[in-house]
């Protein structure tokens, strides 16, 4: 390429070299400098993704069909995996399936959105105001080891047996945790970038806009799957616990229902929707949208 | 556009005349509070920067070069005297400090954004700026997908777009190699004059300093005070290999030592 190029004459010596011939120069070490970056295809990723959480789940299963085919214990206690997958499809053909999760979601999902409306601002205000921080920060980080199942029993008795009761029992559980993920990413926001955005003219609310919040996402986002985790979590042991018609059948209830109905199939069932459920959201939401801003930041390094 | 006034919180207020001054610094000094008690970093520094002017900085380490950028800045308060700017000051870092979560065009269009122009005329000034430090195509990058160099250049159109009269340079280039070092010794020279900003560059490569300025200022250590003080009238544009520059750099090398050789005699 280029074979017709005329020579440009040599740059005199003290003169500038000619604009064109640093431009090109630039335009070299640019090109040699980049780092060329790419997604891996879909194959590799399959191989590596997807294949060895399939082999985990096959190879579960087996041991399981050996344990019950080698009788280790009653057959009450542990029931075989086709008597699980039975009750799956009874549940499906009733359309019972689709509604026992829906209501267990649902809930989940309003209550968890609820707790990131007041946990937001609460970590941004925790994180920002040294008073408020002396004040509720160790409080906030306290109650994150609390297990959210020592609120039921007041929230019962609060609120009654319904749906504000279980709400409650979320909030207390996902609030600390997003607040105090959007604190701990306050925190690490390099001093550098607020230096930077302090002579850009980013101070006070535009500060805190258009610099700290953005700084701050990695660390939002894992508060904001933990938050998620223990939405699950308060929630599930909140429809354990409570029991009324008025509540409907959620995932909870279903399991709490097949122990007083003595059926471990049923309990199984329960289990592992309860187990799905949160992991299907994380992989679903949250996994995503984490992957999506480290790999824009150029933070997911391949390994 | 006002001058920004940055004083110690006991001095008298006066007012500067900044006409035909980027940044005056008058009698400027500056103390942190350590465990063994008040440590002066600055001692009495004064300092003009008239408008269009290239001044580097030079010292050694503790000569609080650093210190009095962000005094410049207005990112910190002096103890003592009074520094006065036409307007905020742009400042540049060692390190990039583009951010990661903008790509390229938005950390420049974010700085006018801030600066209050409005949404219409963002693009455009953006992709001017761009143009200006060679980078036209790489609005859409992300600031990981840029060398070191590519980098730096962005962060120097970021500090442009602010149109600040005074651009304050904190040793920008230290972390680059040295051939990426020279290509861009060369370009902020051709975008100084183009755009006639004045600067205010902190470094302690003696090389850089004659390359780049029209005036060294050469700053004592512990504490800083002004020590030497150079024009340099070197034609431009200069290559770092010039014998006029290698001759002026043994000079005010010489006399760096000297300052450095004092802290060893007890």
């Amino acid at each position: 390429m280029g074979s017709t190029e005329t020579t440009t004459p040599a740059p005199r010596e003290g003169q500038e070299r000619d604009t064109h011939d640093l431009a090109g120069l630039e335009a070299g070490l640019d090109a040699l400098d980049t780092v060329q970056t790419g997604r891996p295809p879909l194959r590799e990723t399959l191989v590596q993704k997807v294949l060895p959480p399939v082999t985990a789940v096959v190879l579960v299963l087996v041991v399981w069909q050996i344990l019950v085919w080698v009788k280790v214990t009653d057959g009450y206690k542990l029931p075989a995996p086709d008597a699980v997958w039975q009750e799956v499809e009874n549940a499906w053909l009733q359309g019972t399936l689709l509604e026992y999760i829906w209501t267990s979601v649902s809930r989940g999902m309003f209550g968890f959105l609820m707790a990131l409306a007041i946990g937001t601002p609460l970590g941004l205000i925790v994180a920002r105001i040294k008073f408020v921080r002396a004040a509720i920060g160790p409080i906030l980080s306290g109650l994150q080891s609390l297990p959210s199942v020592a609120w039921v029993p007041p929230a019962v008795i609060w609120l009654g047996l319904n749906d504000k009761m279980m709400y409650a029992v979320i909030l207390l559980g996902a609030v600390p945790s997003i607040a105090n993920g959007l604190v701990s990413g306050v925190d690490q926001v390099p001093p550098l970038f607020l230096r930077a955005g302090r002579t850009l003219g980013a101070t006070g609310l535009r500060g805190t806009w258009h610099i700290v919040m953005p700084a701050a996402l990695p660390g939002y986002l894992a508060g904001l799957k933990q938050g998620w985790a223990f939405s699950w979590r308060s929630l599930m042991a909140a429809e354990i616990i409570a029991q009324s018609p008025d509540l409907g059948m959620g995932l909870g209830q279903l399991l709490e229902a097949g122990r007083t109905n003595s059926s471990m199939s049923q309990v199984f069932l329960a289990i592992l929707l309860i187990l799905i459920v949160g992991i299907a959201i994380d992989l679903i939401v949250f996994s995503p949208l984490e992957r999506w801003v480290l790999r824009s930041r150029g933070l997911l390094v391949k390994s | 556009m006002g001058t920004t006034l940055t004083k110690a919180p006991e001095s008298a207020a006066h007012t500067v005349d900044a006409a035909g001054v980027a940044a005056r610094i008058e009698h400027v000094s500056k103390s942190f509070a350590t465990p063994a008690g008040q440590q002066l970093v600055l001692d009495d520094i004064t300092l003009d920067v008239r408008q269009g002017e290239f001044v580097t900085l030079l010292g050694a380490s503790g000569c609080g070069k650093s210190t009095l950028l962000n005094l410049v800045a207005g990112l910190d308060r002096p103890s003592a005297g009074a520094i006065a700017t036409d307007g905020r000051p742009a400042l540049m870092f060692q390190e990039h400090a583009l951010f990661p979560w903008l790509t390229a065009g938005k950390n420049i269009e974010l700085a006018l954004k801030l600066r209050g122009l409005p949404k219409a005329e963002r693009r455009p000034r953006t992709e001017e700026l761009l143009t200006l430090v060679r980078l036209d195509g790489a609005y859409g990058k992300r600031v990981h997908e840029l060398s070191g160099g590519m980098r730096q250049r962005v962060a120097l159109a970021r500090a442009l777009a602010q149109d600040s009269k005074l651009l304050l340079m904190d040793e920008p280039f230290a972390a680059l190699d040295a051939i990426t070092r020279d290509v861009l010794h060369d370009e902020l020279s051709r975008i100084w004059r183009e755009t006639g900003v004045s600067v205010l560059f902190v470094t302690h490569n003696v090389r850089e300093a004659v390359r780049l300025a029209q005036r060294v200022v050469l700053l004592s250590s512990r504490p800083g005070r002004v020590a030497h003080e150079w024009t340099v009238d070197i034609e431009q544009p200069r290559r770092i290999e010039d014998a006029a520059v290698a001759e002026l750099s043994v000079e005010i090398t010489e006399e760096l030592r000297g300052e450095i050789r004092r802290h060893g005699q007890h």
